[in-house]
């Protein structure tokens, strides 16, 4: 019992941060642009299919560098020359337009890689178990996973709080009219954040992408639960979009090794019997089997309850 | 030069329409299959290995003749793993001509595609449509789903559980057993098949655990894997296809989780890879009507003829017996017309791929064949093909004659009036 609560923690938590890399870029573009950027799962994605390619040529290492530049730089194009412009017809628009883009990113990705999944593969010098808990071996790539996570956020938790960059982008979330009128290029400031959060993004695509699948369905696949995450958290709220990460990431995680059921819950009142045999398949389905859709309950509640989000401070 | 709104408005018009304008196939005069399964998201890895599957096969028919003259065209269709996808790629192929479609990834869009056909068949005589189930093995679409419009190749769920279970009986070493299984009618099917056969065969075996996760949908089966660790057991059986065996078996690998494996599709995409990185040499059982290295002669030089012209093995060897027996129902009924075939194949004996008589019972359109059960590792010198480039092949376990994988059906098949 105890190994498994301590390898779902660990499972959990790496899950979270995975969700948090690319939440915190989600949260930070649209705490600056007011606008939810439906195609933010596929820089993800293109992270780890440029990461993948990057690997066949000179390895694993040059790839994590250079496949988050080359997306962020593409994530900075976008806003520029698409965004930027969109930019004047409203928050309608600017929605429309990242949801017709992830089609767009997705169509090209399966254009150049094709459908099937790629073999990305970890790097042979991580390529061992890190150590092992009672009789569960722990890879070392994804203790790697999660460490690079947590630097990120060390990282990016001290630019915003204590650079002079960090400074400009944090007076341009709330007065970026005073922020202009003091001489800053607000303009480029955005292009900058959308640009850093794509990348961050396709950070987390490198990183995920051999130690899941790297496909052309991943971004469609994570999108969704993006959204929960930075709904949750509290709109353009990093500390929200953290905590929130790590919760969903240990709920699901948790949820799969629960195999209660509503005739269980019963069954401990003495009643064994399903009183609506109707609802034989509800009676029946257990937390384990619903785990799936136990973020999305979460997002209902939040919404209900506190729509401001955890840690958000301004309506969704 | 100016253009007024109008002709702007007609000129995109026109773009619009261009796709809708498909050039009507005039006198090309093949035999046309569709293959309607998944070509991209979650199932493509093992919708695209059908898809050429099906291809070979109709050259290699093709370039022994073909069927009365005709040559044989297999035309892909992506359902996208969705029943209503499904059901509008099946239309689209009717409404091009097509009358013969073949599946057989998901039971769920088999019954969906049965369904469709056998009413579109009543409302539209004289242009019944046929449909071949390759792989789809929900044992209602042979029971109280069955149609005089669907035949099966592959051994029901129910059949191979009960050559899996058979073969458990006498492994002692069995004493936890895992149930694993995609949340959907086959995996369902799987998983009551397995408790009720594993309560007569083995009273004395406890099974720990019985899970059903979301169909293609989970990359890191991590937790999972963790979950079956804390029950103790020592077998898993399950019967997930596609990724979700692969990652699977590789989150098991990266956990160190030793157990042995009874499964349906060891051998699919990404298998034979993940159980390699385990180590579970020759603990790793399928069930299946063919493996390579039976060492039946036409099976391997087949097996060579495909691997030199792809970077895959013969996933499916049903997949041979349908179009060959296809091939054979055209020549006796010496038309293609989609009733007449399927008069033809009901009853029909046939020497399989891998050798020894299959025939379609005519009750039930169930295809009876000999089914094997392998386990897959290090090779000797009369297992001459291995998977996946990994060194290791599979090996001949246990041979179960087609008389002793007949279940009984409950089929009541309606024909139609001839």
């Amino acid at each position: 019992m105890l190994e498994l609560v301590l390898v779902s923690t660990l499972n959990g938590v790496l899950y979270g941060m995975l969700l948090f890399l690319m939440a915190s870029g989600l949260t930070l573009i649209f705490s600056m642009m007011g606008v939810l950027n439906f195609a933010h799962a596929s820089f993800y994605m293109l992270g780890a299919f440029f990461g993948f390619q990057i690997s066949q040529l000179v390895g694993f290492w040059p790839g994590l560098i250079l496949a988050p530049i080359l997306a962020g730089f593409i994530g900075a194009l976008i806003e520029r020359y698409g965004l930027r412009n969109v930019h004047r017809h409203g928050h309608v628009a600017e929605l429309l337009f990242t949801f017709g883009l992830a089609f767009v990113i997705e169509e090209i990705v399966q254009m150049i890689w094709g459908k099937l999944p790629r073999d990305y593969r970890i790097p042979p010098s991580l390529d061992f178990s890190a150590f092992t808990i009672f009789s569960t071996n722990y890879p070392a790539y994804k203790m790697f996973m999660l460490l690079f996570a947590i630097g990120i956020f060390v990282a990016l938790l001290l630019v915003l709080t204590r650079t002079r960059v960090g400074l400009i982008i944090q007076a341009s979330l709330t007065h970026p009219h005073m922020v202009g009128m003091l001489g800053h290029n607000v303009p480029r400031i955005f292009m900058l954040v959308f640009g850093l959060g794509c990348a961050l993004a396709a950070v987390a695509g490198v990183i995920a992408g051999p130690a899941l699948v790297t496909q052309s369905n991943m971004a469609a696949l994570l999108g969704p639960i993006l959204f929960v995450v930075v709904v949750i958290g509290g709109l353009g709220s990093l500390s929200g979009a953290f905590i929130a990460s790590l919760l969903i990431g240990l709920l699901q995680t948790f949820a799969v090794a629960v195999n209660l059921s509503i005739s269980d819950i019963f069954g401990v009142f003495g009643i064994h019997t399903n009183p609506l045999p109707f609802l034989s398949d509800i009676w029946r389905v257990t937390v384990a089997q619903i785990a799936p859709i136990m973020p999305y309950l979460l997002l209902v509640l939040i919404l209900v309850f506190r729509p401001t989000g955890l840690m958000g401070t301004r309506d969704t | 030069m100016k253009f007024g709104w109008h002709a702007k408005l007609a000129g995109a018009l026109a773009l619009v329409a261009i796709p809708f304008v498909v050039p009507v196939s005039g006198a090309d005069d093949t035999i046309k299959i569709a293959y309607v399964d998944p070509l991209s998201g979650g199932g493509a890895s093992i919708g695209e290995v059908g898809l050429k599957t099906f291809q070979f096969l109709a050259d290699d028919l093709n370039a022994k003749g073909g069927a009365l003259g005709r040559k044989f065209e297999i035309v892909a269709y992506d359902n996208k793993l969705n029943a209503q996808e499904t059901l509008v790629q099946v239309q689209k192929a009717i409404d091009s001509g097509i009358r013969i479609i073949t599946q057989g990834n998901g039971s769920a869009f088999a019954a969906a595609i049965s369904d469709f056909v056998t009413k579109y068949n009543e409302r539209n005589l004289g242009k019944e449509v046929i449909y071949f189930n390759y792989a789809a093995v929900d044992p209602v679409l042979t029971n109280d789903k069955c149609s005089f419009w669907h035949f099966r190749w592959d051994a029901n769920s129910d059949q191979k559980m009960q050559a899996l279970t058979n073969y458990m009986k006498d492994r002692k070493n069995i004493k936890k057993i895992y149930l694993i299984n995609q949340d959907y009618s086959f995996g369902q099917a799987v998983r009551s098949a397995a408790v009720a056969m594993l309560k007569d065969k083995r009273p004395d075996v406890e099974i720990v655990g019985d899970e059903m996760h979301p169909l293609l949908k989970i990359t890191d089966f991590a937790p999972y894997i963790a979950k079956i660790k804390a029950s103790g057991a020592d077998s898993v059986i399950t019967g997930n296809w596609g990724q979700d065996f692969a990652l699977l078996v590789k989150a098991a690998a990266d956990a160190g989780l030793q157990t042995d494996w009874y499964t349906y599709y060891a051998g699919g995409t990404g298998g034979p890879t993940a159980i390699k990185q385990t180590g579970l040499n020759h603990r790793v059982f399928a069930v299946g009507e063919g493996i390579p290295n039976l060492g039946y002669g036409p099976a391997d030089e087949f097996e060579k003829a495909i691997r030199a012209k792809y970077n895959f093995s013969l996933f499916y060897p049903r997949a041979v017996n349908e179009m060959r027996m296809l091939q054979a129902a055209i020549e006796k009924a010496k038309s293609t017309e989609p009733t007449k075939i399927g008069a033809a194949l009901e009853g029909m004996k046939f020497n399989v791929y891998d050798g020894g008589e299959g025939m379609m019972r005519a009750d039930d359109h169930q295809f009876i064949q000999p089914l094997y059960i392998s386990s897959f590792g290090e090779r000797s010198a009369k297992e001459p093909f291995d998977e996946e480039s990994t060194g290791w092949g599979w090996k001949l376990a246990g041979k179960i004659e087609a008389a002793n994988t007949v279940l009984p059906t409950t089929c009541k098949m309606s024909r139609p009036a001839s």
